[in-house]
């Protein structure tokens, strides 16, 4: 059993992006704020704080979880990836490029979350369906694309991804 | 829209949590999943002095079939029982339910046993524990004792889960041999909450049929096999027992309407199910 007092600044460890981080958090400080605030990591956006928009997705562990809905002390000790860790040291990674090819964003508020989220399913498989990719978009809230340039980037990422650059152009 | 301050409590083992229950009252919350709890502590709409943090505690992080069912402990998420190799087989119910359990993204952290406490009367898991007459194990530090589910859910986001209590696991009956199952529902958009969910089993003997999102808990009834005008009638009869409520969402007329429609449905797809 271990009591973090209300206000005590408690010392959280995390592996943010293949990084070994830590700062302090008290026990009310949610994960996104601590990315954003303590870390400095300003890419996971803040939306709705109630779990429901799906603009501070970030990945957990390797699986995608809401940050708003988790608190720092609960990411003690483990692996946190967020849009920081799509770039690749020459510019920006195969969804990234996708995303921006297909028009998959405007304001862009919502696309952090979402290539949090996409990155995890391709990863599960190099091959998602439309379906797939759809039921994992369900759980974001774009208010500018009307998705269907969401859909296309990813399922042409993953083809990217693959080597099928056919497909990609497609 | 954040939370008040609280003590956060990382708790390693069930006695842990049932003694601080026992010992602060209603100031202490156990924080599971947090996918509705965090939500609820965002917005202030509660304020609890002490969280007692059970996503990861070992003892309560087990699933596993035991004496016929899938034993699913209170730090298990919905993800993972998803992910529970053989579960269209082992509970198909569950299979079939889970999907339509809020978003991937929110099943990786919600936890089962959180959604049995929650009690919401749309959601899906607390219709399958009660289709399929599953059980609460409850624990404190007076004991721990068994209830089976249509005791377990008293009302809206009511249970009989005492102040003290923790919910240790849930127990789901495995699949009857030649029986068929099914689920059904329909939200504004996939991952929301029901408007009407319906689940059902038929069996050599008849049919338990069982609706969501319509009465203030889900509720079960027991039939013959019926078809025809006989189970129309049956389905007309047991969606105006509900006692549905017209709200933002929908009227109490078209959730009848979907108890109708979506039941006709689901027997029939269970009935076919049956082997
Ligand atoms: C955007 C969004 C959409 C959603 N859509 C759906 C949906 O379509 N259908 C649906 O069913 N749910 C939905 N949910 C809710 C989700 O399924 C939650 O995971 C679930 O209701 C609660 O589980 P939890 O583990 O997160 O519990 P928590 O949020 O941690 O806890 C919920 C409540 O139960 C109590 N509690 C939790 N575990 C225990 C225990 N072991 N013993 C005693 N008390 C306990 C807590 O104190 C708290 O009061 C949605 C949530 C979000 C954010």
């Amino acid at each position: 059993m271990k009591r973090s007092a209300a206000g005590e600044q408690t010392l959280v460890a995390v592996v943010l992006n293949g990084v070994r981080r830590s700062a302090r958090a008290e026990p009310r400080m949610l994960l996104s704020d601590f990315i954003r605030q303590r870390l400095g990591a300003t890419g996971t956006h803040v939306g709705c704080e109630h779990g429901v928009c799906g603009a501070c997705t970030v990945r957990l562990d390797g699986v995608p979880v809401r940050a708003c809905l988790t608190l720092a002390l609960q990411a003690d000790g483990r692996r946190i990836d967020t849009i920081e860790g799509l770039a690749g040291p020459g510019g920006m990674g195969a969804l990234q490029l996708a995303f921006r090819r297909h028009h998959a964003l405007q304001c862009g508020f919502c696309t952090p979350g979402i290539l949090m989220s996409m990155s995890e399913l391709i990863e599960r498989g190099p091959r998602p369906t439309e379906d797939e990719v759809r039921e994992v978009l369900a759980g974001h809230l774009c208010r500018c694309t009307g998705y269907t340039p969401i859909v296309r980037a990813v399922l042409a990422a993953a083809a990217a991804m693959r080597g099928d650059e056919e497909s990609a152009d497609a | 829209m954040k939370p008040a301050a609280f003590d956060h409590v990382r708790i390693d083992a069930p006695e842990e949590a049932c003694a601080l229950l026992a010992a602060e009252g209603d100031d202490a919350r156990v924080l599971a999943g947090g996918q509705t709890l965090m939500a609820v502590l965002n917005m202030r709409l509660a304020a609890p002095r002490m969280l007692l943090d059970i996503s990861r505690t070992p003892e309560l992080d087990v699933l596993r079939e035991e004496r016929g069912t899938l034993y699913i402990g209170a730090a298990v998420t919905q993800a993972r029982v998803g992910a529970y190799p053989g579960l269209e087989r082992a509970v198909p119910l569950l299979a079939q339910a889970l999907p339509h359990v809020a978003h991937l993204q929110i099943r990786n952290r919600g936890t089962v046993c959180g959604s049995i406490a929650h009690a919401d009367p749309s959601a899906e898991l607390p219709l399958c524990l009660t289709a399929l007459e599953g059980e609460v194990l409850l624990r404190s530090v007076r004991g721990q004792r068994t209830l089976a589910a249509e005791a377990f859910f008293q009302g809206m986001l009511t249970t009989a889960c005492a102040h003290d209590e923790l919910i240790e696991a849930v127990r789901f009956p495995l699949a009857a041999a030649g029986a068929g199952y099914a689920f059904d529902e329909l939200a504004v958009r996939r991952g929301d909450f029901a408007l009407a969910a319906v689940a059902c089993i038929v069996h050599a003997d008849g049919i338990r049929f069982a609706a969501g999102g319509v009465g203030d808990r889900p509720r079960a009834i027991d039939w013959p096999r019926l078809e025809g005008s006989a189970l129309d009638d049956a389905l007309n009869a047991f969606a105006w027992s509900l006692d549905a409520h017209d709200d933002t969402q929908a009227s109490a007329a078209y959730r009848r309407h979907l108890v109708r429609v979506l039941g006709r449905r689901a027997v029939i797809r269970a009935a076919e199910a049956t082997t």
